[in-house]
């Protein structure tokens, strides 16, 4: 076998030759950063590297003064002798699986990956290679996703309901991603209010061009939400005074955990819906088989069950620890606008 | 059973009473009445006996779905139900069967009769023709276990509500002894059934925690203040010559107490009781630990008998002579009470002591002192009061002893199940035996769902098992826990058993060094 191009370093992953790191988690000169979520694209790096759509939600998240350069899909630079190059991965806008090629080489580390369309993501692109990096969040066999036109059927059909008893719906859903699917899904049901952090974030789609339905900013002080409104807000404000001044709310989130009765239940809400940016078992399986590698390597979430079926299925697999998922999308979101 | 299905997979998804009351009239407003009848059915225990083994029905699954089985075992650990992990990992449905739940249950029935070969051909079946919701139903009720996600009386008030009848009456009908092939289920919400049952229990009245001074109660002489025992509530029935013994948790458990069964029989007269059932030895309340020997026996020996000795602490008279009592004053019920038990012969029904009391600044000492007669604390009851139907607030209070408590460390972990199924929530801890740590206790609750979370990181990020269910933590962190009281255990490898152990809290300020030691413990045993 030939050397391998990836190292798995305390700072994050390392392509060798191209003495880079990919969605490193400690500061480094260079990384190139697979998308936006704050446990993969973070703080302190001297120079990163993304998809053009992305760049963006960077400055948004990260500051307008970092250095970054913004790459489309396929395009080819150079780093070191590496020919690196993004390739659609379906997860969120400007979400990309970094290819890198030396020497015959491939080796392509995917960050989070989906494979439905949802519409408004770029879909994922299979790309072969010798090596695979993927993640494992869903890596079980009972997570199965129903399909995006079931599950906006769903929403819409909850916010009917909820309509009926004299209740507005709400919305639990990331800001950046889920948020959006969330309010494509519900267009035209009535006016989409969002709360500032993902107004924010819709912001970066229009700028990436990418069609959004109409909404408005939800106004946190005088907060009125009639029965034709639909509220969007992230996690964070799940119990927050903010919702409880709605007095005749129906809370859903909006998570691939909501999948499992056990998982609804925890959180409490009122309607739990398993829509995931994340791939589902089969999509994993899919994705691997379709890359051909002779090598996976798989990072965040089943990563221990994930290793020890790829292997009985016959795929060179390892384990391997990084600091993704840890903290997904849980960064403080400000309760009131600034 | 789609109905069914929308009402279970409502009341999952939400703990608001009044969300799930809404869900339950849905279904009455929707369902036919013979699946109304199977909800009640279900929802009272009234379920059919297992069909078909769990084992049997995971093989299936797993030959289905192409699955090996630790990957299956995997993912029931993280799903936490075994009847919901086959319902996910089967592929999507072909078509879909719209029979109601009576239909399905009329189905399951017959499965008594059939070779395993036809069972496999009727549920595989079925699973291709259910949705995911109603496939999880299906394997619950195939598997003999199904518990529905509402308190008996949130239900109960929203029938209530739904027929216009009083919650008490629609209580005492559920809690009797039907079989749904015997009766309609519109009779049976409107009470015509329970006149013809003997066995038919009432409601338990029960107490909150005492939360306010005592002179806040007013004057001591309008109190009845009793010991609170430690044992197992229970509800002696006899009418028309039959005996029935009901626990709170709605079980007959007759035949579990044929002492004080034989003693009911010989006396006359036809009442109802409510009391609690204590090994006593010489008049003396024996622990917990030593009735807990004679439960959930098939039977029980002379020796046992002997040893073991059950006698019921009477509390109060909910009937006599068939007359309902509950409305009459506790003053009342008690002289009646007392009348009756000194009337009659036995070792095995007693009067549980009312304490004698001048003034409210006697009990404070009379409670610290209840644990020495193997008592929990204090109970006190307006004598005034009516017998009421579940707990409510006032007429009745129980003022329980300051737990005990120790410093112990978490060793292991597990997943929990149901709602807690994707966090470490089941713990086992250990104190410190010389140089060693030995386990002292399981505990599951006590934790706020955020502390949960966080020692499930931790739990994630220093366990040494990477598969199965149960982790290996290394011991760091400190809680304290609680419990009603501590005998000597051989079954326990620290050599004592706590009574109903529970984390107090999470002690972050302590270190393991500062854990208790086994033997100091010890100490605490009376």
């Amino acid at each position: 076998m030939q050397h391998s191009l990836l190292q798995f370093r305390t700072e994050g992953i390392y392509c060798v030759p191209g003495d880079f790191y990919i969605d490193p988690w400690l500061p480094v000169a260079r990384a190139v950063i697979t998308h936006g979520h704050s446990d993969h694209a973070r703080w302190g790096m001297q120079h990163y590297l993304c998809h053009h759509h992305s760049v963006p939600v960077l400055k948004v998240r990260l500051g307008a003064d970092i250095s970054v350069q913004g790459l489309a899909y396929g395009e080819k630079v150079d780093i070191n002798g590496v020919q690196v190059s993004l390739h659609p991965a379906g997860h969120i806008i400007g979400s990309a699986q970094v290819r890198m090629e030396y020497k015959g080489r491939v080796a392509v580390a995917s960050g989070d990956y989906k494979v439905q369309d949802d519409g408004l993501s770029t879909p994922i692109e299979i790309v072969r290679c010798h090596e695979f990096v993927t993640e494992s969040t869903f890596a079980l066999p009972i997570y199965n996703w129903a399909s995006v036109a079931q599950q906006q059927e769903q929403l819409r059909n909850w916010v009917v309901q909820n309509r009926e008893k004299g209740k507005v719906s709400v919305f639990v859903g990331y800001a950046l991603g889920k948020a959006q699917r969330i309010m494509q899904a519900l267009e035209g049901m009535g006016k989409l209010k969002v709360h500032y952090a993902i107004a924010k974030l819709n912001e970066a789609y229009a700028t990436a061009g990418v069609q959004l339905p109409a909404y408005e900013v939800l106004e946190v002080d005088t907060i009125k939400a009639g029965l034709d409104d639909v509220i969007i807000v992230p996690p964070s404000l799940v119990d927050s005074k903010l919702l409880r001044k709605i007095p005749d709310r129906a809370e859903a989130i909006c998570s691939g955990w909501m999948q499992v009765r056990g998982a609804r239940r925890w959180r409490a809400a009122d309607a739990g819906f398993a829509i995931s940016d994340h791939a589902d078992w089969q999509g994993l399986l899919d994705v691997i088989k379709g890359t051909g590698a002779e090598q996976v390597y798989v990072t965040h979430g089943q990563t221990a069950v994930f290793e020890k079926y790829l292997n009985e299925i016959g795929i060179s697999a390892a384990a391997v620890t990084t600091r993704f998922g840890e903290e997904e999308e849980t960064e403080e979101t400000p309760s009131t606008n600034p | 059973m789609k109905e069914f299905a929308t009402m279970i997979s409502a009341l999952d998804s939400t703990n608001k009473t009044g969300l799930k009351q809404e869900a339950v009239i849905k279904f009455l407003d929707t369902a036919p009445d013979e699946d109304k009848l199977w909800f009640l059915a279900l929802f009272t225990g009234k379920r059919p006996r297992r069909k078909v083994s769990t084992a049997l029905l995971k093989e299936w699954a797993m030959e289905i779905s192409g699955i090996p089985e630790w990957l299956f075992r995997e993912s029931y650990a993280s799903v936490g139900d075994l009847g919901e992990t086959i319902s996910l990992i089967l592929p999507e449905p072909e078509a879909l069967n719209t029979q109601s739940l009576a239909q399905w249950m009329q189905e399951i029935s017959q499965l008594d009769t059939q070779t395993e070969e036809e069972k496999k051909r009727f549920v595989i079946d079925s699973w291709q023709h259910l949705a995911h919701m109603e496939r999880f139903i299906f394997n619950k009720l195939l598997g003999g276990s199904f518990r529905v996600g509402i308190a008996a009386k949130g239900l109960i008030n929203a029938i209530a509500g739904y027929y216009q009848q009083e919650p008490n009456a629609v209580a005492h009908t559920l809690m009797g002894n039907w079989q749904q092939d015997e009766v309609s289920f519109d009779a049976l919400i409107r009470g015509e059934y329970i006149q013809s049952h003997r066995s038919r229990p009432y409601p338990f009245c029960l107490a909150y925690a005492l939360d306010k001074d005592l002179p806040e109660l007013g004057e001591v002489s309008d109190w009845q203040a009793e010991y609170k025992w430690d044992g197992i509530r229970a509800q002696l029935i006899k009418r028309e010559g039959e005996v029935f013994i009901w626990s709170r948790g709605e079980e007959l458990i007759t035949d579990q107490f044929p002492e004080i069964r034989d003693a009911l029989l010989q006396w006359a007269g036809n009442f109802v009781i409510d009391g609690e059932l204590l090994v006593s030895r010489d008049n003396v309340v024996q622990d917990f630990s030593d009735l807990q020997k004679r439960l959930n026996r098939k039977t029980i020996s002379r020796k046992m008998l002997e040893e073991l000795p059950v006698v019921l602490y009477a509390y109060d008279l909910l009937e006599w002579e068939l007359e309902d009592w509950r409305e009459k004053p506790l003053s009342e019920r008690r002289l009646k009470l007392e009348e009756l038990i000194a009337s009659r012969e036995g070792e095995h029904i007693k009067l549980s002591a009312i304490i004698a009391l001048e003034s409210w600044t006697e009990l404070p000492a009379l409670r610290e002192q209840a644990r020495d007669r193997n008592s929990e604390g204090i109970m006190l009851k307006h004598k005034y009061s009516p017998y009421h139907s579940g707990r409510k607030r006032g007429d009745w209070w129980k003022w329980k002893v300051e737990p005990l408590t120790l410093d112990a460390v978490l060793i292991y972990a597990q997943k929990g199940s149901g709602r807690r199924s994707g966090y470490y929530t089941d713990y086992t801890f250990a104190v410190r035996s010389g140089e060693e740590l030995v386990t002292i206790a399981k505990a599951y609750s006590g934790l706020t769902d955020k502390e949960i979370q966080e020692v499930s990181r931790f739990v994630n990020s220093h366990a040494l098992e990477k598969f199965g269910p149960v982790r290996t933590v290394k011991p760091e962190l400190v809680f304290e826990l609680a419990f009603e009281g501590i005998s000597l255990s051989s079954r326990h490898k620290s050599g004592v058993a706590l009574r109903f152990p529970r984390i107090l809290r999470w002690r972050r300020d302590k270190t393991v060094k500062d854990i208790d030691d086994i033997e100091n413990i010890k100490k605490l045993i009376g």
